[in-house]
């Protein structure tokens, strides 16, 4: 009896020790913006994607991930990507959680590169750097949005998602 | 009677409610001047500062953490800068309604735990900012004693870290422009809030 009451113990401390360890992910880093470009911008003339870049301290930016999220779930064929601002540290676990806690399941990775003077104009030369900021490749068309949605069906209106889907 | 109250409703309509098109000012354009409300409760102009050589312009908040981490660096700025006859000028672009962090009660409390020296100004209404274009906080606009513009742009090129910072793009052209000298870059771009607007 006493032998199986810590077994039970047991069993729930590693389970608890499991759940924090799978929310402490580390996602994808980039600590410097010639790296991204190749992964996540690869090829930008040919392919599909949806690229929203936010930070964890950014209101406005933390305000419409719900927002992408809803579109994610409507349109889960659709890539799409998060890019994070947030601290090199932040990536080793911080951004996982963030977005755990808000059930944001579109993949993310952190951008932490602090000579933003020489990329911002190689994401889009029509950014001056503010976040939130959205940018959508459609098959050699580009698209860009200084901007905060209020809705999903903003995003859908200001982007043509059929066309995207079409195309990928 | 009636025609002066007529004309001046008419007035008081174009003066209050035009919307202003935003400009996005570039070197070389002349900027407008402004009266704001400083965290001491006096009003400011740039015309207030009689022997200014030039205006350092930051539009800058309380809430961003890209402009907290560049107050002290600004502070340092203007120590090093304003007796030279370039003060800084910080203005608060935000709308407290849409980021309650950046009302004027707030701003006087952060002027004064950060003992600011040089004037934070609110843009009410916002009428300001976009008459020079600023997209961010912080967003830099130095400007000669002419008022034209000579450098827009980042402070430095690493908001992280001060004493990691490989170009001093602000100082450089502050240097240059004291100097007489081509600023070079005179556009610089930085990541940065976006300035808060309250949407309908």
């Amino acid at each position: 009896m006493q032998r199986s009451k810590h077994l039970h113990f047991l069993i729930y401390f590693i389970w608890g020790l499991t759940a924090t360890a799978q929310s402490d992910v580390a996602v994808p880093l980039y600590e410097d913006f010639a790296s991204f470009q190749k992964v996540v911008l690869h090829d930008e003339t040919n392919q599909v994607k949806l690229i929203n870049f936010w930070a964890t301290w950014c209101k406005p930016c933390v305000k419409e991930l719900p927002y992408f999220q809803q579109l994610h779930e409507k349109y889960p064929e659709l890539p799409m990507v998060l890019v994070s601002l947030d601290k090199k540290a932040d990536a080793n676990g911080r951004i996982a959680r963030f977005l755990a806690q808000r059930k944001i399941t579109i993949p993310v990775v952190v951008l932490a590169d602090g000579r933003a003077n020489d990329w911002i104009d190689k994401v889009s030369p029509d950014w001056s750097g503010s976040i939130p900021a959205t940018l959508v490749f459609n098959r050699g068309e580009k698209f860009f949005f200084e901007t905060d949605f209020e809705s999903m069906e903003a995003i859908e209106a200001a982007i043509d998602i059929q066309s995207l889907i079409k195309n990928k | 009677m009636s025609l002066t109250i007529i004309t001046g409703m008419l007035i008081s309509l174009f003066t209050l409610n035009a919307p202003i098109a935003p400009v996005a000012l570039k070197p070389g354009d002349t900027a407008v001047d402004f009266k704001l409300k400083n965290v001491d409760g006096k009003m400011v102009s740039l015309s207030d500062f009689k022997n200014a050589k030039g205006y350092i312009i930051v539009f800058t908040c309380n809430h961003c953490p890209y402009a907290k981490l560049y107050e002290d660096r600004l502070i340092a700025i203007n120590d090093k800068y304003s007796k030279m006859g370039y003060p800084v000028i910080a203005i608060n672009p935000n709308d407290p309604t849409a980021e309650p962090e950046d009302s004027f009660d707030e701003m006087k409390k952060r002027a004064k735990s950060k003992g600011f020296k040089f004037p934070y100004l609110f843009d009410e209404g916002q009428k300001i900012y976009p008459q020079y274009g600023a997209t961010r906080t912080p967003h830099v606009f130095l400007l000669n004693a002419q008022r034209v513009v000579k450098y827009i742009g980042a402070i430095d090129d690493n908001p992280n870290d001060a004493s990691a910072v490989k170009a001093k793009y602000l100082e450089d052209a502050i240097v240059s422009l004291q100097g007489g000298k081509d600023i070079i870059p005179n556009v610089t771009k930085a990541l940065g809030c976006s300035i808060k607007v309250k949407k309908a």
